[in-house]
């Protein structure tokens, strides 16, 4: 299982990619894993609002249903209309096609709290 | 040396005898209704108009008018009752073999209370015949609502949710309905990790915003962990006891104590109820509204079947906003009261799902007090049985007594590729019903077995037979399990696909 250096990591299992001031958001390999085939997504629209540690979508699959956590607080920049038509990406492709939205954060320091590539995967170990 | 070969170490003779007993027959073909269908062909000639026919363009706004039937079945009576008759046949319910649903409380439905819902005196009732013509109904209404209300240890009861999660709606809107009325309404309901999902949705749907709290490590809620969420604007939590790992919550009185000193309610999920009657009350535990499933502990029809059942029983306090009309009882006469200005107003058309009252009710009558507590405990032995035997085989997450049902994980069968969908398709080949997989989501790959009060113990050990012949095959021949169930007339379906591109609208074949 992967889990790129360059992102930061959520104790729920979304990604996060800092670029500036904007973040692209996503579910990790870890969490798409334990999903199963993901059949369905509900994401925000564009110009909605975010919040830290607030769900902002749903994703489905063939064994249940989860709510999507916001890493940050911010605005919606953009949305991966994509992955509603061909959710398949998000178990093919969970750090590259498969983003979700991209944040224009109002708190960039929030991101200092999440977890680095190596502590969650430890994280990932334990909760095995 | 040489490499193990697949599939050894496998008493293949016990498994050819264990499918002998369960799946092997002759699984005849059945088109779809459509399919059948023969131009001009009719199955029943209605009787010749009485009244005048009357313009439908006149009277349904064009919008909603159909110009063509799109494929309508025009079959023979004998077509339709083959092509049903065969579905039922292929189908598989409590009267065919064990269903362990856990969850779902799939106990056998004595069929003597579908004797008595059979007696023309109810089954020919109309709703619109007036009280002076229903009295016996409507005792059997009041009677139950008594019964329900001894069997929980609460004041008063409606019968009129057509579900259990119609029920957690009506009790939601009664907590609400109360706040309201003191001018302090409330905003949150406090939810378990390991609830039903319907809790989060009947809250959602009542207006409430969910505050979730987790399981501590030994898989029940502590009062403690109420404690640090509780406060002023929350109404209450929803609790389900034995809650969905098949644990007894014994936190509960301590949760109640905290919730009503912040002016809350307890509300409990009695969909598991069939642990506890007649063996605790749940008013006595501290619970001010309780939803009971008929379908589930009162042996009514369900999983295809049904309709539910979703009674509700409330304390005193709770009593001025249960749905209206009430059953009412003057001298030897009943009626309906609807003059109830405090009630959270009508659920269901007419009084709900009568005819599964009367089985529920007959259920309880043939029961009685000892025969109640008798089901509840041989339901908590039938369950720790399963448990104790296939302990080891599986893995048990929460190694402890458990109630009614008990879960296990894949994770034994994990290193070798086999997951839960495959050990719940492989049962199938023997001859049973799944368990419930995948849930409670706070245990990854869940097997959640619950085996009801009504099974036999040589029908457990069958089943517990059947279990360790899946794992012993997950060693050796995991392949049987990937590729179950093999002995069906339909193989495994590709649920993801289905999910992904469902086709919800049969479409005619174009003609050759």
């Amino acid at each position: 299982m992967e889990f790129p250096k360059d992102l930061k990591y959520t104790k729920e299992h979304e990604w996060l990619k800092v670029e500036g001031n904007t973040a692209t958001v996503g579910i990790t390999d870890y969490a798409q894993d334990s999903l199963g085939d993901v059949v369905y997504v509900e994401l925000p629209s564009e110009g909605g609002s975010v919040t830290k540690n607030e769900p902002f979508g749903v994703v489905e699959s063939v064994k249940a249903v989860s709510d999507l956590y916001s890493p940050v607080s911010g605005s919606v920049a953009e949305v991966n209309d994509a992955i509603i038509d061909s959710p398949e990406a998000i178990n093919e492709d969970p750090y590259g096609d498969a983003w979700m939205i991209k944040v224009e954060m109002s708190n960039p320091k929030e991101v200092e709290d999440l977890m680095s590539s190596d502590e969650y995967q430890k994280y990932v170990e334990e909760e095995k | 040396m040489k490499p193990r070969r697949k599939g050894q170490g496998i008493d293949l003779e016990k498994i050819k005898k264990m499918k002998a007993n369960g799946t092997k027959g002759l699984h005849l073909d059945e088109a779809l209704i459509f399919e059948r269908s023969c131009e001009g062909r009719i199955g029943v000639a209605p009787s010749r108009f009485d009244v005048p026919a009357c313009d439908a363009e006149k009277s349904i706004p064009r919008k909603y008018l159909r110009d063509d039937m799109g494929g309508f079945p025009e079959v023979a009576e004998i077509d339709v009752v083959r092509h049903y008759t065969r579905l039922s046949q292929w189908n598989f319910g409590v009267d065919s073999g064990l269903y362990p649903l856990g969850s779902c409380t799939m106990k056998y439905n004595p069929k003597i209370n579908e004797e008595i819902a059979a007696l023309p005196g109810f089954s020919r009732l109309h709703p619109y015949q007036g009280e002076e013509l229903s009295q016996g109904a409507l005792e059997l209404m009041f009677q139950l609502e008594e019964y329900l209300c001894e069997i929980t240890g609460m004041d008063a009861v409606t019968l009129q949710p057509s579900a259990g999660a119609q029920g957690e709606l009506c009790g939601l809107l009664m907590m609400a309905a109360f706040f309201k009325d003191r001018g302090k309404p409330r905003t949150k309901i406090i939810i378990p990790d390991t609830a039903h999902g319907t809790n989060p949705a009947s809250s959602h749907l009542a207006g409430f915003k969910v505050v979730p709290v987790k399981s501590e490590g030994r898989g029940a809620l502590t009062a403690n962990a109420v404690k640090d969420v509780m406060d002023a604007d929350t109404a209450g939590v929803m609790l389900t006891n034995p809650n969905t790992l098949g644990l007894f919550e014994a936190d509960i009185k301590e949760i109640a104590d905290v919730v009503h000193k912040k002016g809350g309610f307890l509300y409990c999920d009695g969909a598991n109820m069939n642990a506890l009657m007649g063996i605790v009350r749940l008013g006595d535990l501290g619970v001010d509204v309780v939803q009971l499933n008929l379908h589930k502990t009162f042996s009514t029809p369900h999983g295809g079947g049904g309709p539910g059942s979703g009674p509700v029983a409330v304390r005193k306090t709770l009593e001025p906003y249960l749905p209206v009309p009430r059953v009412r009882k003057r001298g030897k006469k009943y009626s309906f009261d609807f003059k109830r200005p405090r009630s959270i107003g009508r659920l269901k058309a007419f009084y709900g799902n009568f005819a599964i009252m009367v089985r529920a009710y007959s259920y309880i009558r043939r029961m009685g007090p000892e025969g109640l507590k008798r089901a509840a405990e041989a339901a908590i032995l039938n369950a720790n049985y399963i448990k104790e035997r296939l302990k080891g085989t599986f893995d048990l997450p929460f190694d402890r007594p458990c109630m009614h049902e008990c879960v296990f994980s894949d994770k034994v069968q994990q290193p070798n590729g086999v997951s839960t969908m495959d050990i719940a398709k492989r049962l199938i080949d023997y001859g049973y019903h799944p368990p419930t997989v995948y849930f409670p989501l706070v245990v990854p790959g869940a097997i959640m077995i619950e085996p009801t009060e009504t099974e036999t113990l040589e029908t457990l050990d069958r089943f517990i037979e059947a279990m360790k012949n899946i794992a012993d095959e997950a060693r050796n021949a995991p392949e049987l399990l990937k590729n179950a169930p093999a002995n069906t007339r339909v193989g495994r379906v590709d649920e993801t696909k289905a999910a992904r591109e469902p086709v919800l609208r049969w479409k005619a074949k174009p003609p050759l």
